[in-house]
């Protein structure tokens, strides 16, 4: 066994050109492979991590996963609002531990700007129970106070103390500013891995007070109100985009859910974040298992080329497998030196494919986060990207067994002295 | 190794092959002592290559009997006679007899890697030490050890093929026209280090060839074509 592992590698090395093409293509597919496995389950890790200990995310009447989507990952837009006087009634409800208002809309540099109240960093939970913690500086307490997201803090190299611009809508170009209301950076808040590390916190009424002059969604012609001046208004919010809510028992919670369904006064709906996730992952688990599917089939498209390569290569070696059987192979043993060979190119390219995969996470790790906001953990091989990676070794070992068989039907046919 | 010390002994041997009509081989009787060198005249289309597969057991006979040292192939399974040819008998084709990916020495290794027998036959030396008196004693030049095969003359290599049909003395050598490669001079002398290695090691030698002029110095002259009663068909053959 040892001399035909030897020799079937010196033979794979002096194939290498034809060989190492085949290897790199079975890297790539490996890599493919692995790389929407590890997406698919970090995209689902970092979903399931965003939202801890709130209970019902209570928002506009629309479908569960988008008010989800919205309210917790700041992903798309609101359809409707919620009225403040609706959500401070369903609040008043004495089932209601704890509730923290949110409004979206408006964004800085592209990071997503939720105004909320201070009882937001006591309330929103992430990951495994774990409470926000600020690294610099402390909760918002004036109106133009906020409070950075790791990533924002970061990426725009902000200061405690330094001013920022808010603009009007999301988006990264062609926005108008509010840059007559400058923010004070108070607060930074630690990395956590979630769609919190992206955003910009301010107090509600700051919210309020900059669209106080703005009609229609741009600045009233010939009209403003100066920064100093916005406290002679009434700040309270006519409406949120959404808010979290957390109950005393959570046995209530189905209760509270249908109590808010029917509220009466605005159509509403109050969803659980576990159970709206689960529905994201219904509506997911298609496109999920069909990118899945298709890069199974990479894999054994790059497969199918080694043993294309291999039994191409046959014919001009029927005399090298003539020598050995001269020399006293058995012709099974001419079977399992072809196997090896390709068994080989298949493992090399899986280890490749590996090392390939873990570069490219650490190298995209950032943009991903940042585009996405999913967080690439640099993570060891996990089991169930081992399974994947027996599979493709158990499907390269079948198809190396192809050219092995072929060679052995050849030798068998040329004896030790083949007609060519 | 019961009855005699005949090496060889072949019996009303009849081989067809499975997609011809007729009998390629048919052969009343053919014997090789121990030690015995035998030139076997085969032109091309006697059935020579025919006869060498049924000697290396890879061809079983229709009928009649190929005994190899005692043992009758035909009673022998597969494995069995594949280890028979790996103990027993060293090869030498006519040329690219060698692994084109292993070194000089890597190739002389090859035998005794397949043959714990004739690994453990290399005159007390160790596999290394019985590669390099072969191969000096058939006139390579240590320089040329280590290097790939592709590197070397068509001489060098039918020397490289001798010194592996060679090692772990075999009882059996059979030559397949080795020296057709060669240019006149260098078959004399090619012809000279293996009948002397063999006569050293004790092995009969069965030098095939279809030139008349090497015959010379051999024990016995045999023509395949007088032995085989059959009608030879020669596309089975190869040239």
């Amino acid at each position: 066994m040892k001399h035909l592992l030897f020799l079937a590698a010196r033979s794979a090395w002096n194939r290498k050109l034809t060989l190492g093409l085949t290897t790199i293509a079975i890297a790539l597919s490996v890599t493919l492979l692995l790389g929407v496995e590890r997406l698919r389950t970090e995209a689902r890790e970092g979903f399931n991590h965003s939202v801890n200990g709130t209970d019902l995310i209570i928002g506009a009447r629309t479908s569960p996963v988008q008010l989800m989507l919205y309210a917790v990952f700041h992903m798309g837009e609101a359809t409707n609002n919620i009225r403040w006087g609706a959500f401070q009634d369903v609040v008043a409800n004495p089932l209601v531990a704890w509730s923290v208002p949110l409004s979206l809309g408006d964004s800085h540099h592209g990071f997503p700007v939720l105004g909320t109240t201070s009882a937001y960093f006591e309330h929103f939970h992430y990951g495994d129970d774990q409470a926000l913690v600020f690294v610099k500086g402390k909760p918002f307490l004036d109106t133009f106070d906020a409070v950075l997201g790791s990533e924002v803090a970061a990426r725009l190299n902000y200061r405690l103390g330094d001013h920022i611009t808010l603009s009007h809508g999301t988006g990264t170009v062609g926005l108008p500013e509010h840059a007559d209301k400058p923010f004070v950076v108070i607060g930074i808040l630690a990395p956590t891995g979630t769609p919190v590390d992206r955003t910009v916190h301010v107090p509600l009424e700051a919210i309020t007070a900059i669209h106080l002059d703005w009609v229609g969604g741009a600045p009233m012609p010939g009209f403003s109100i100066p920064q100093k001046f916005v406290h002679k208004f009434d700040l309270k919010p006519k409406e949120i985009t959404a808010a979290l809510v957390g109950l005393k028992s959570r046995a209530a919670v189905f209760r509270m859910q249908r109590m808010v369904d029917d509220f009466g006064e605005e159509p509403l709906l109050a969803v659980m974040p576990g159970v709206a996730l689960e529905q994201l992952w219904q509506v997911l688990d298609v496109a999920e298992k069909s990118l899945l599917a298709v890069s199974a089939m990479v894999v054994v498209v790059g497969l199918s080329g080694l043993v294309a390569v291999i039994l191409a290569g046959l014919n001009e070696r029927r005399r090298e497998l003539a020598i050995l059987r001269a020399v006293g192979a058995r012709a099974h043993e001419i079977l399992l030196l072809l196997t090896l060979e390709g068994l080989f190119v298949t493992i090399t390219g899986i280890v490749s494919g590996v090392v390939l995969m873990e570069m490219l996470a650490l190298m995209l790790a950032p943009t991903i986060q940042a585009t996405y906001g999913i967080a690439m953990q640099p993570s060891f091989i996990t089991l169930e990207e081992l399974k994947l990676l027996g599979i493709v070794l158990a499907v390269g070992l079948v198809a190396s067994l192809a050219p092995g068989y072929r060679a052995y039907r050849l030798s068998l046919a040329d004896g030790l002295t083949p007609r060519i | 190794m019961t009855q005699s010390s005949n090496v060889i002994e072949i019996e009303n041997l009849l081989f067809r092959y499975p997609s011809a009509d007729e009998a390629c081989l048919d052969i009343g009787e053919f014997k090789a002592k121990a030690g015995e060198r035998i030139f076997l005249y085969g032109p091309s289309g006697s059935g020579k290559s025919t006869l060498l597969g049924l000697l290396g057991g890879v061809l079983i006979a229709n009928q009649g009997s190929v005994k190899i040292l005692g043992h009758d192939l035909k009673s022998m399974r597969p494995a069995q006679r594949d280890r028979l040819r790996a103990d027993h008998i060293g090869f030498i084709f006519q040329q690219f007899n060698l692994i084109p990916y292993l070194t000089v020495i890597e190739n002389v290794f090859l035998p005794c890697r397949f043959s714990r027998r004739r690994s453990s036959q290399l005159n007390g030396n160790s596999l290394m030490d019985e590669s390099r008196r072969l191969l000096t004693h058939l006139d390579l030049d240590p320089s040329l050890w280590q290097k790939p095969v592709t590197q070397l003359s068509v001489g060098q290599q039918q020397r490289v093929a001798a010194a592996r049909a060679l090692i772990g003395r075999p009882e059996i050598i059979i030559a397949d026209e080795p020296t057709s490669a060669l240019d006149a001079e260098r078959q004399m002398s090619f012809l000279e280090l293996l009948s002397r290695e063999c006569a050293e090691s004790g092995s009969t030698l069965l030098f095939v060839s279809h030139d008349h002029r090497l015959s010379k110095g051999f024990d016995r002259e045999i023509s395949v074509g007088e032995i085989n009663r059959a009608v030879t068909i020669p596309e089975m053959e190869s040239a």
